[in-house]
């Protein structure tokens, strides 16, 4: 998605000129504002929960990084940090928190299964929480180290720090479910889902 | 070999099947109309005294022409001896066996768990259900060999299952109240609660 | 179960012959002759649903809960939330590539569920294990238990209000996490064990860094226990929660500190010894009232106990190898994998093909700290398992929780619930 503004050129006589720097100094006061106090809910499920503790506990403490509070109500969060695997069970529940955050919200999928289903590329496993609801970053590691997770607020920080309030196309609309009850055409999801590297040998029949 | 299998051959005669030792272990197959008398008798009868039950389980072999055996491994915390009961089931036939759980109020989970991963039906469990998968889960017993290991549906459509189902399920008053009387429910009730037809209220069919 | 009667102090049963809404009058007990029945609520319990995203449910565990009041009349688990198909996968498995498997169950033990499934397939296989082996596996266990009572301790204690011991209990879990990153190379999913040896043997340091710990960990414990043990609050909040008599635990079939914590003095490690077990000078913790308190001691006293192995383990860990001396069934070196053309072949076959194991079945149960962890293996002669059955000692626990929260109040049911000591990965599986 391209960054849509109404300026032309840029010049120092334009007056747009002024206007895009205003614009700037906006979109910089709101993201900085929104990315160094993002307030995570964490929702752990698995290992990664665990390594998730030892990132919010004494040693290495992301609160250093503005996420002091951790939302345990989906209501009062910005960021779903998904922690572990998600199983098919558990996937209506995490659409519905998903559902349920206010805008602005941005989701990071931390480790291997929540981002492609991982090692359990089997019948109860959702391979990858992007078939469900939008990913911002997806920190690899199973289950990733606490600096891995922090290296993924970081980008997420960076991420955020990139939109803008005055872009046409809204970056965070909300993206409800469709008629079929996917987020994803069914195709797209199949090919997510394909299997992939360690267990590519085994067929669907297997 | 565990002496419990002598015992239990000359109690209950033919219902025994036979006995044998795999890695130090004690194996008894049992008749699977004789498995709760055998199970009462193992865990009151003195001398054996098996008094916990650490495990309930299934196994279904590759070889289709094996039946699929149900495990129970024993235990006597006394004697500190170990048994392990099978009851042989054929996986085309009827897969229905008494539960234990008037026995140890431990097996009640374990039965739902064998329910839910091979479709073993046990006749008095007070509340037999899938635990694991969610009710509506239509892709059949997971752990049973004819089951792909990536499921019967496509990624999507187990995906648009998934998220169509009610995440708020659960058992409605009516069902707990249901519960709570089980006991004293006529028995044609009982048996059409068995049968899975829950959620209904006699006055409503 | 019991039933209350509950005075209704504002409720407009009808309406009087003035249209007015008539009134309970407030105080009812006192006024026998009112002609207005008493409003029996028992009939409206409520259900209110816990989880399965919720703080305190130590996981994605649901909790339906009918209430009357604030007491809890039936408290129904909802599971399977995290259900991943553990058992399944395990068939399509060789042995050896189980045990990363293992590591993802009870994540908060990961060691020693890889011993575990090694007894197990070890078992199964006839094999002999070497001495240093045997010790290094006890230290994996009893490092394991230590870790695991202590993000027990941590949880439970947010959960009954007091947040500093979390803090105490994850610094030391981070250097037993420093000390499992030097020896495996990662801090939670270790998969130290293969079948018949370890993945690696201890590099240099690693005793030395044990043994401060060894030191030093006492020190964090007598902490914890002054700030909790004679605590008015955390005394007031678990001592006669949830108890379980030692004949109600048999019969939940439940194992480890839930069980000792009830007066029952079974401990695999005691009673079924594995590993040389039997050689160590420990205590097996027996509680007396089987409530939450006593689990609480249970748990913090096996941390002791398990400090005091890990130290006897370090005085006698023998040298020598740590495989067996079988090349179908340990890998060789990487350098004369590389050099060596029988080398290779065996490495060749042990990649394609698996070790196969004899026809048979072997359970074998170890002492886990949420209670006897079994693996139960068939193997019908090939190289994967064609049943891998875990006995979930968490699940079997859970499963007296109804029994326990029966008749206590909500904020009671937290305690008990945190008092299983459950993780659903393992729950779940």
């Amino acid at each position: 998605m391209k960054r849509v503004i109404e300026t032309k050129a840029v010049s120092g006589q334009s007056p747009n000129y002024l206007l895009a720097k205003f614009q700037d100094l906006v979109d910089w006061a709101v993201n900085s504002s929104r990315a160094n106090s993002l307030w995570p809910m964490p929702f752990g499920t698995a290992c990664c929960a665990i390594e998730f503790m030892a990132t919010a506990a004494s040693r290495y403490d992301f609160a250093r990084f503005g996420m002091e509070r951790q939302a345990f109500s989906p209501r009062q969060a910005d960021v779903l940090i998904c922690a572990g695997r998600l199983p098919f069970k558990l996937a209506p529940v995490i659409r519905r928190i998903y559902d349920q955050m206010p805008q602005p919200k941005w989701v990071i999928s931390m480790g291997a299964c929540a981002s492609t289903g991982g090692i359990f590329d089997n019948y109860a496993m959702v391979q990858g929480i992007d078939t469900i609801v939008p990913v911002d970053v997806y920190v690899p590691g199973c289950p990733p180290r606490p600096e891995g997770l922090l290296y993924g607020v970081l980008l997420l920080h960076k991420k955020i720090k990139g939109e803008s309030l005055f872009d046409r196309v809204p970056r965070r609309a909300e993206q409800p479910l469709d008629e079929r009850g996917l987020r994803l055409p069914p195709e797209q999801i199949d090919e997510i889902s394909e299997p992939f590297g360690n267990s590519v040998h085994q067929f669907r029949s297997a | 070999m565990n002496s419990t299998v002598d015992a239990l051959r000359a109690t209950f005669g033919n219902a025994i099947g036979r006995g044998l030792e795999s890695c130090g272990d004690t194996i008894v197959y049992v008749a699977r109309e004789s498995l709760l008398d055998a199970m009462t008798w193992l865990r009151d009868t003195p001398q054996q005294g098996y008094d916990y039950l650490v495990d309930v389980t299934a196994v279904e072999y590759r070889d289709r022409e094996r039946p699929l055996e149900l495990v129970y491994q024993l235990r006597s915390l006394p004697r500190g001896a170990e048994l392990r009961v099978k009851v042989e089931l054929d996986p085309r036939g009827d897969l229905t066996v008494d539960s234990i759980v008037p026995l140890w109020r431990g097996a009640d989970w374990l039965e739902r768990e064998t329910f839910d991963m091979f479709g073993v039906s046990f006749r008095g469990h007070p509340d037999l259900r899938r635990i694991l998968m969610w009710e509506t889960y239509a892709e059949g017993y997971p752990l049973r060999k004819d089951f792909p290991l990536r499921g019967r549906f496509s990624r999507a459509e187990q995906v648009r299952q998934a998220l169509a189902a009610n995440p708020e399920a659960h058992y409605s008053m009516e069902e707990l109240s249901i519960a709570a009387a089980y006991d004293e429910l006529p028995a044609d009730m009982r048996e059409r609660l068995r049968r899975g037809e829950r959620g209904k209220l006699p006055h409503s069919e | 179960m019991s039933k209350r009667t509950v005075e209704l102090e504002l409720a407009t049963p009808g309406l009087d012959d003035r249209g007015q809404p008539v009134r309970v009058p407030l105080g009812v007990a006192d006024a026998p002759d009112s002609t207005l029945p008493e409003p029996d609520l028992a009939g409206e319990h409520m259900l209110i649903n816990l989880g399965p995203q919720h703080p305190a449910t130590h996981g994605v565990l649901r909790l339906v809960v009918e209430l009357d009041g604030e007491t809890v009349v039936r408290v129904i688990p909802h599971l399977g939330y995290l259900h991943s198909g553990f058992e399944k996968l395990g068939e399509y498995r060789h042995y050896n590539q189980i045990i990363p498997l293992t590591d993802r169950t009870d994540y908060l033990s990961p060691m020693a569920n890889n011993v575990g499934f090694a007894l197990a397939a070890e078992k199964l296989m006839g094999i002999e294990i070497t001495p240093r082996c045997t010790v290094l596996r006890v230290i994996a266990c009893e490092m394991s238990r230590i870790i695991s009572h202590m993000v027990w301790l941590g949880t439970t204690s947010i959960d009954l209000g007091a947040f500093t011991p979390f803090l105490w209990a994850f610094q030391e879990r981070e250097r037993i996490y420093n000390l499992q990153e030097m020896w495996t190379g990662a801090r939670l999913t270790t998969s130290v064990t293969r079948v018949g040896g370890m993945m690696a043997d201890i590099p240099d340091g690693f005793v030395e860094g044990l043994r401060h710990f060894t030191r030093t960990f006492p020190k964090t414990l007598a902490e914890i226990d002054r700030v909790l043990t004679r605590n008015a609050v955390w005394i007031g909040r678990t001592q006669g929660v949830g108890a379980l008599t030692a004949a109600e635990a048999i019969n939940h079939s439940l194992s480890g500190p839930m069980l000792r914590a009830s007066g029952v003095p079974y401990d695999v490690r005691k009673d079924k010894p594995y590993l040389g077990y039997e050689t160590y000078d420990f205590d097996v913790v027996v509680g007396e009232h089987g409530d939450v308190y006593d689990r609480y001691l249970v748990r913090l006293e096996e941390c002791t106990q398990a400090n005091r192995i890990l130290e006897q383990a370090l005085d006698r860990l023998p040298e020598g190898p740590i495989n067996v001396a079988d090349p179908r069934l340990i890998l060789p070196p990487k350098s004369r994998a590389m050099n060596d053309m029988e080398a290779m072949i065996y490495h060749f076959k042990q990649v394609m093909e698996g070790v196969k194991a004899p026809v048979g079945e072997a359970y074998v149960g170890i002492e886990n700290p949420k209670g006897e962890l079994g693996n139960y293996l068939v193997s019908d002669g090939t190289a994967k398992p064609v049943r891998w059955r875990i006995r979930p000692p968490s699940f079997i626990n859970l499963s007296a929780l109804p029994k326990m929260a029966e008749g206590h109040l909500l904020s009671d049911l937290i305690a008990i619930n945190a008092s299983v000591d459950i993780v659903m990965g393992e729950v779940d599986r």
